[in-house]
């Protein structure tokens, strides 16, 4: 087996699992501050790809300015869907905000078959065919800046946390509701506007992920499955565990493909998530309970 | 300044609170003693806007609050010292204390505010960079204080401010609650330290089961029988 080989394709996982990694984070930063696992993660992803190819084949617009809009969009969609739906649930027993999430995910499939019926819709560009060579590697140009994308978007959504008065406000929700709701903190808002950014990234990610494979609605279950391996293999609640929690998986689908059958892959991820499980419950990068 | 008229509290079936009414005047210390239980922190968290009523009123400035949430009611300027401190342990002191001052009312100024704070309690400024999670419990209870004190409020309701703290420490935390009101704060003092706050206080309710089953000035209950048999152990 050749070794460039390997590596070549080792890289194109990594890549790949960047852009994971970014999807994986917004659903991280949801259940992190408002302690709600969105359900519908991987539909909302697959949304984003919809409207990255709808831009595209109408206006034309390259996915990597779509970005702007469809990241807006999604803001503004996030934090309505919170605010107006998912508020009066917060202290509702959790199968109830179960189910009426994984309600909201099986609608979002349903109204994009209806839309764009079970055919693979895809973004053609003449760049993604094209390769960046770096020394005796070969990198894809279009999953290169996608990964670039997912970095900077996750950088930003750091620098977010840590350097804004709103994101220190959404952190000190998320340490202590009580104390929030004591110095007055609007803790409905800031839900609300957690939950915006998590759907932010998805949107992010999704209009990345339309470079790298074609898009069909029943995408948004598999997305919504491997956003939950990627946290969990990555640690629940920690932004920087569910970015290597991303690179995993994406690295473990690559090399499965080639080790085994392309078909194995997600074999592979579940074998992981087991390991996971089995030998440090926590996460990766998670903090014992 | 607070006024309180009838409030019926439920937790589900439990009632909490049973026709509760108090007054808290302006620049006064008030202290709601009872037992462990009584509905002490129900009835701050209550007037907070954390828990809703059944019934009754609670006006604040001629305003009625009941019914409003809690931060639109902090915004009023009732500010809180919460039962356990209530502190952010993943932030650092300083990012605590910001918190406090996200409030509309308490936007201006705040560079100011949070030198106020660091001269009144000079350890807050020496661990601005800490996490607030590895202060010592007498440290979180000044900056649970000084956190309270960024959002500008007219009243502080302190609720068991002595709860865990070395009775150092007590003295220390008692001598700041009269220093607030003395600068002109109004005080609402729930504790379970039953002598203390009958001396610091000025008027005094004695909550049972949710009601208030007895008033008087401070001073008048300290040497009422009946206080000094169920709470002072005489």
């Amino acid at each position: 087996m050749d070794p460039v080989n390997v590596a070549n394709l080792a890289l194109a996982g990594v890549l790949t699992g960047l852009v994971y990694g970014l999807m994986a984070l917004g659903l991280s930063v949801i259940f992190g501050v408002v302690r709600v696992v969105n359900f519908a993660h991987g539909e909302m992803m697959t949304i984003a790809m919809y409207a990255a190819v709808v831009l595209f084949t109408t206006l034309g617009l390259d996915p990597f300015l779509a970005i702007l809009p469809v990241a807006l969009a999604f803001f503004v969609l996030g934090y309505a869907m919170q605010a107006g739906l998912i508020n009066p649930f917060i202290t509702r027993p959790e199968h109830s905000q179960f189910m009426l999430l994984v309600a909201v995910a099986i609608i979002m499939v349903n109204a994009l078959l209806v839309i764009f019926g079970p055919g693979a819709r895809s973004v053609q560009l003449d760049y993604l065919l094209e390769s960046i060579e770096l020394g005796p590697l070969l990198l894809d140009r279009g999953k290169f800046y996608a990964a670039l994308v997912a970095c900077a978007a996750s950088a930003a959504l750091f620098a977010f946390f840590r350097y804004t008065p709103t994101g220190r406000a959404i952190r000190a929700c998320a340490d202590n509701w009580l104390g929030a709701k004591v110095v007055g903190l609007n803790v409905k808002h800031y839900y609300a506007f957690t939950f915006g950014l998590g759907s932010a990234c998805v949107a992010i990610a999704g209009c990345m992920m339309v470079l790298l494979v074609d898009v069909t609605p029943p995408l948004g279950p598999y997305y919504t499955l491997l956003a939950f391996v990627i946290v969990i293999v990555g640690g629940l609640g920690s932004m920087a565990g569910a970015l290597l929690g991303g690179v995993l998986i994406g690295v473990s689908e690559a090399l499965a493909g080639l080790f085994i059958t392309p078909s194995a892959k997600s074999m592979f991820s579940f074998g992981l998530l087991i390991l996971v499980l089995l030998l440090r419950p926590q996460g990766l990068l998670g903090r014992r309970p | 300044m607070l006024s309180i008229r009838d409030l019926d509290l439920y937790y589900g079936d439990a009632q909490a609170l049973a026709q509760v009414s108090l007054e808290v005047p302006q620049g006064a210390i008030v202290a709601i003693i009872g037992a462990n239980g009584a509905g002490k922190s129900s009835l701050i968290r209550t007037i907070a806007g954390i828990e809703k009523p059944r019934s009754g009123r609670i006006s604040f400035k001629n305003l009625r609050i009941e019914g409003k949430e809690s931060h639109q009611i902090c915004n009023l300027g009732i500010g809180q010292v919460a039962e356990g401190r209530q502190v952010f342990p993943t932030l650092s002191v300083e990012e605590n204390l910001e918190m406090g001052a996200m409030l509309p009312r308490a936007r201006t100024g705040t560079k100011q505010k949070m030198q106020e704070v660091y001269a009144m309690f000079p350890i807050l400024a020496e661990r601005r960079a800490q996490a607030a999670g590895t202060l010592s419990g007498g440290e979180q209870q000044m900056l649970a204080i000084g956190r309270c004190l960024m959002g500008n409020p007219e009243l502080i309701m302190f609720d068991e401010p002595s709860l865990g703290l070395a009775p150092l420490i007590v003295q220390e935390v008692l001598h700041t609650i009269r220093a607030l009101n003395a600068k002109g704060l109004t005080v609402l003092l729930v504790e379970q330290n039953v002598a203390v706050s009958l001396k610091i206080s000025n008027h005094a309710y004695v909550l049972e089961n949710g009601s208030i089953v007895m008033s008087g000035s401070g001073k008048d209950l300290l040497h009422d029988d009946r206080v000094r048999q169920a709470y002072l152990g005489l």
